[in-house]
């Protein structure tokens, strides 16, 4: 088959793909109906974009299902993957120290520089980092994939609350709370689904997500239901109440601390004897097993360690917010925060990193995106399984390598 | 005493519509051990397509069983084209990838085709017009049962029956057996494994479509957000029967939508999801393999 023929097959086969889509959206995309006014509107620009966007990207789609293809051969060889730039960049000292320090005095400059909502914004986005290091524990490293993670991260902010309200506790006093109440969680989350496997387990941890949701949704005695809790209190420096402009930097400060603090231990912890067992338990859990791993106490330090994280991130949300309902800790929220997970690299720091910021800034700033946000990390999921599951940033596997 | 009885033929209405979507859920883990998390919403769009042509159908002046017949058999239809058109961009490319890849990019679909519904169309509930015709001879009887439980618990039974007979006695059945049990062994005889892939999927789709349509005209609304709740009741509801075996995800989307209908009845409505999710995580506790099922080996 001569080169022309191909590209002909290629065009082709995009054609059948656009007219097929065309096909598929045709009733969502096209027909609004108002079955109220009994009025029907047609919107046929769409079929048009639908049309040419499915034309082109599944160009796009097939060239890259081909380099993958060839990836894997490759792989199979025994060549190295491809890496990204940035990987590459920062595995050469001579940029990384350089890079530290600026990205060092940006954060230290940053709430001096720009405005409030700017500084809250990147606490935000640094609130999600957190998240996403404590998640990557559970997702990434151990392989158990949590989907009620947002369960502790309202346990922390609920803790913070109502401790708060009735007996008036400051934001230091809870924050320790917080955690061990998510440490405890985590470990009741951990004991009954200790005998399931993968699929079994994400349902079961959403249910539980959905349970707390909905326990704090109906209870109104304890939780004041759907109308939630507000005036919760903002975080004081000892005695010294903070302005609100004060604040917002002493929370941003405290977020960039508990950051660091973050990467500091999960680090340790990945390097540590229970970090390769969850790693082991992670790749093949019987040969785990075989090996005299203790596959309880490793699941339950899992769960329990990723949930400390979600409670105190629970706890500065609150105090960030000071006004929470159960409106906030929905089953999006998991799956936001698996999705930064997702794409910045399952099992890598630096990847998590990146992609809460890219995750939780891009819709933020760049306003169009903001409608089609939840459609997008929907997106996103799919197409990081589908051509690079292992995201952004390939997390490195320390190999040992024999010289002859 | 009546009221026992109204529970508990609310409660396999309830529970025959949860089948529906259950059948989908336990074909396609019998045949790709995968958890299709979009099953959910290929259901909403069923209902969303079904709600639509109703509307463009009525104004284009067609007789009401006319429309009902139509309207039906596009949203099947759509429905099914919509979960093969899933299974080829968001599975197929990840049949050989560890057992978490499949699932997330499941889930990134769900949250996608939600938020494509919601974009497209609106995030408001919209009413959905009765489209279960009401019965003469079921008039006197009235205050027991009414045409749309008769209709839906018709439905659910023929459906499974059908499908019982397919995997039975058809070669397409034996075929998805045969899928079911080795994908390589059976690439090997000669089973084209995509195809069977695809046309269970379709098979799943189709039923989903269905229990849409049906749940939507007897809850009178729907949005884009039905869809969630739906998949993971009747997901219970195949769990708690024995994930893979048609009658057990038929027996347990029955005892899910009679707990359910007890639960609230008796106890609280305000509960009634967590009354589900309690039984889902207690019977994943105690029994994963549920009801009917049997628990599998597992494989090294």
């Amino acid at each position: 088959m001569s080169f022309r023929d191909d590209k002909i097959q290629e065009i082709k086969k995009s054609l059948l793909v656009s007219i097929w889509f065309m096909f598929l959206t045709f009733p969502i995309m096209v027909i609004r109906v108002n079955p109220i006014e009994k009025a029907v509107e047609w919107r046929w620009e769409n079929m048009l974009v639908v049309g040419i966007g499915s034309f082109l990207l599944s160009f796009v789609w097939r060239y890259m299902l081909k380099k993958k293809e060839a990836g894997e051969k490759r792989a199979e060889i025994g060549e190295s993957g491809n890496t990204f730039l940035i990987q590459k960049i920062l595995e050469e000292p001579r940029f990384c120290i350089p890079l530290l320090i600026t990205l060092t005095i940006i954060a230290v400059a940053f709430p001096f520089i720009f405005s409030m909502y700017q500084t809250n914004i990147m606490t935000t986005a640094l609130m999600y980092v957190v998240l996403g290091l404590g998640l990557n524990i559970v997702v990434g490293l151990a392989g158990l994939l949590d989907l009620g993670y947002v369960a502790f991260y309202a346990v922390g902010a609920y803790c913070y609350a109502l401790l708060n309200h009735h007996f008036g506790l400051g934001f230091w006093s809870v924050l320790p709370i917080g955690a061990v109440l998510g440490f405890i969680f985590g470990i009741l989350l951990g004991f009954p689904v200790l005998r399931l496997r993968g699929d079994y387990l994400a349902i079961v941890t959403l249910g539980f997500g959905e349970i707390i949701r909905l326990v704090l949704e109906n209870w109104n005695e304890f939780s004041f239901g759907p109308s939630g809790i507000a005036n919760i209190d903002r975080p004081a420096f000892w005695d010294f109440q903070f302005s609100l402009q004060n604040a917002t930097i002493y929370l941003y400060f405290l977020m960039i601390g508990l950051t660091l603090f973050t990467i500091f231990v999960v680090n340790r912890l990945q390097n540590s004897r229970i970090g390769r067992a969850w790693i082991a338990l992670r790749e093949d859990e019987t040969a785990c097993q075989a090996m005299g791993i203790d596959k309880t106490r490793t699941k339950l330090t899992a769960f329990a360690l990723g949930a400390t994280w979600a409670g105190m991130v629970g706890v500065i949300f609150a105090a960030k917010t000071t006004f929470i309902n159960p409106a906030s800790f929905t089953f999006l929220e998991s799956a936001m925060i698996l999705s930064i997970v997702v794409l910045g690299g399952m099992g890598s720091i630096l990847g998590v990193i990146i992609g809460a910021l890219i995750l939780i800034l891009l819709p933020e700033y760049l306003r169009v995106f903001s409608d089609y946000r939840m459609l997008l990390f929907g997106a996103i999921m799919v197409i990081m399984m589908v051509f690079r599951p292992q995201g952004i940033i390939t997390n490195i596997r320390r190999r040992y390598k024999f010289n002859e | 005493m009546e009221y026992f009885f109204e529970l508990i033929l609310g409660g396999l209405t309830r529970g025959s519509i949860y089948a529906l979507i259950a059948l989908g859920y336990t074909m396609v883990y019998g045949i790709v051990e995968l958890i299709n998390f979009a099953h959910g919403e290929i259901y909403m769009i069923g209902a969303f397509t079904a709600l639509i042509f109703t509307s463009v159908l009525t104004l284009l002046g067609f007789n009401e069983i006319a429309v009902i017949v139509l309207a039906s058999l596009l949203a099947v239809i759509y429905s099914s084209a919509y979960g093969y058109t899933v299974e080829k961009i968001a599975y197929k490319p990840l049949r050989n990838a560890p057992r978490l890849s499949p699932l997330i990019s499941a889930i990134g679909m769900s949250i996608f085709l939600q938020n494509y519904v919601l974009l497209a169309q609106t995030s408001d509930f919209l009413p959905f017009p009765n489209l279960i015709p009401e019965f003469e001879f079921i008039k006197p009887y009235r205050h027991i049962i009414g045409s749309p439980e008769i209709i839906i618990l018709l439905t659910t039974s023929i459906a499974m029956v059908l499908l019982t007979f397919l995997i039975k006695f058809t070669r397409i059945g034996k075929a998805m057996r045969a899928t079911a049990q080795d994908r390589n062994m059976a690439m090997l005889v000669g089973v084209n494994v995509n195809r069977v892939i695809s046309i269970t999927f379709i098979i799943g789709s189709a039923l989903a479509a269905l229990g849409g349509v049906l749940i939507a005209s007897h809850v009178g609304q729907i949005n884009f957000y039905i869809g969630f709740i739906a998949g993971i009741k009747a997901f219970t509801a195949a769990v708690l029967g024995g994930i893979g075996s048609i009658p057990g995800a038929v027996l347990g989307a029955l005892v899910l939508g009679l707990t359910e209908s007890f639960a609230t009845g008796y106890v609280s409505s305000d509960y009634e999801d967590v009354f589900a999710f309690g039984l889902l995580v207690l019977i994943l506790i105690f029994r994963p393999a549920g009801i009917l099922g049997r628990a599998a080996a597992q494989k090294v």
